[in-house]
């Protein structure tokens, strides 16, 4: 299954159907969740109105590690079996991930000071999540660091799988310390320990936003495999003319 | 063991030839450290708070300057490609090029330490669990900088790039060292930031090398 896709003309016709199906519904999800969370949830009794940042904070800091994990398995994909497509997805994920990541930061900051008091603290998930930002720009610069785009990617995977001892520290960084950022308070043995009119937007903007980086996605792999194309081709021009 | 021995005498002998790279190192740590007064001021209670922070702070820098030239000569003369076709997994290599780079800039640094400590009047209660945590996190920092030399062997600019790639990875050292020498000042139990750090020790000597020979060996593809 995985190998059938090894060939870029195949994966683009799977890309092609699969596009609608993401994009519709992921941009339907967050309109409706957009709506849920501006106007139709409570504001919350402590909170008050800048509750509603935490529909875009919340799914975005989940994406930023769910990013980063889909980055790492398919790096690791790229090194052990040389995937052909494994390092381009790997290439497309990365800015993807660095923005959700600079997102959730940066409304995690505009939270923090209303309700903090601050615009900054440094605990231990606000910490991690930043080290996870640096970990994205690391890829990133070390993926054009080298004259030779295959000795890069190759690199930055390396890097990638190293980097990856992070993503459990972050997930659990509010578990191991006890700090000012507040505990998961959605996925619990106990069940949910907000109420479902808060939920709801949030599991619409959550799976939106999946969806959302899904397109994303598919459509930078077809960008940078047809760049990488144009590349051959002009490379092949160059030959061609030094031939003659 | 034996490929490791021979490694390690190896780059110890060139190191010792040059051995003004390690002053230069350690020169840098002081410089650096001394640096602060001149910006902060020299009120002593702030520099005594200071002094676990700064110390480790300017330490890691100073580690960061010397990694950049771990790989490259070798990468530069073929000597890497050498060790490469030679008997030894290149983990060997990566191990015995990281314990030869804790021995002639670690090892100094660790040395230094105190010294810095010294002159921001580090209470007297700190100066063991400094060197304590130098010495159990010195290690690390050159088990994952190996890692970082290795990933920028022929990249452009690759000294500042190393310090991206590398200074994300070892904060949590920077964390539990700093905060082990805090709590020995204060009077608290520092046990458990030692065993963190000692930790992360045994997990760098297990992993890293392995991430450096891939790494290695992609340079030399």
């Amino acid at each position: 299954m995985i190998q059938k896709y090894a060939n870029p003309a195949r994966f683009n016709r799977l890309a092609a159907t699969l596009l609608p199906w993401f994009a519709w519904p992921a941009a339907i999800l967050i309109f409706a969740g957009l709506y849920f969370a501006l106007f139709n949830s409570p504001p919350d009794y402590q909170q008050g109105e800048s509750v509603r940042i935490m529909y875009v904070h919340v799914p975005s800091a989940w994406m930023a590690l769910f990013v980063y994990t889909c980055m790492a398995i398919s790096c690791a994909v790229g090194l052990i079996w040389k995937h052909p497509l494994a390092h381009i997805a790997a290439q497309a994920a990365a800015p993807i991930g660095a923005c959700f990541t600079f997102v959730c930061l940066m409304t995690g900051s505009l939270w923090g000071k209303p309700i903090w008091g601050t615009w900054w603290v440094w605990d231990a998930r606000l910490t991690s999540v930043l080290i996870l930002f640096f970990l994205y720009l690391g890829f990133l610069a070390l993926q054009n660091a080298f004259d030779d785009p295959a000795r890069g990617e190759r690199s930055a995977a390396i890097l990638a799988l190293v980097g990856l001892i992070n993503v459990p520290i972050i997930h659990y960084s509010v578990v191991w310390w006890n700090t000012l950022h507040q505990p998961a308070s959605v996925i619990k043995m106990a069940g949910p320990a907000i109420h479902s009119s808060m939920l709801l937007p949030l599991f619409l903007m959550a799976i939106g936003f999946k969806l959302y980086f899904l397109t994303l996605l598919l459509l930078r792999m077809k960008a940078l495999m047809m760049a990488r194309r144009a590349r051959g081709m002009s490379m092949a021009q160059l030959h061609h003319q030094a031939a003659e | 063991m034996n490929a490791l021995a021979l490694i390690l005498r190896r780059e110890i002998r060139l190191s010792m030839r040059q051995a003004g790279d390690s002053a230069i190192i350690v020169l840098f740590f002081v410089l650096a450290a001394i640096l602060f007064p001149f910006g902060v001021g020299p009120e002593p209670n702030m520099l005594a708070r200071m002094a676990p922070g700064v110390v480790w702070v300017t330490a890691l820098l100073a580690a960061m300057l010397s990694f950049e030239r771990l790989f490259a000569p070798d990468y530069e003369d073929g000597s890497l490609e050498q060790l490469a076709l030679g008997p030894a997994p290149l983990e060997t290599v990566a191990l015995a090029k990281a314990a030869a780079h804790w021995l002639t800039t670690g090892f100094p640094l660790m040395i230094a330490a105190p010294l810095i400590a010294l002159l921001y009047r580090l209470p007297d209660a700190g100066y063991n669990t400094l060197l304590i945590t130098m010495a159990l996190g010195t290690p690390t920092i050159s088990l994952i900088g190996t890692v970082g030399a290795a990933l920028t062997l022929g990249a452009r600019r690759g000294g500042v790039l190393l310090s991206l790639l590398v200074i994300p990875l070892i904060i949590p050292i920077l964390i539990f060292g700093t905060a082990a020498i805090d709590a020995a000042i204060g009077g608290y139990p520092f046990r458990q930031h030692l065993l963190l750090l000692g930790g992360f020790f045994l997990g760098a000597l297990v992993l890293t090398p392995i991430a450096t020979a891939a790494a290695l060996r992609q340079a030399l593809e």
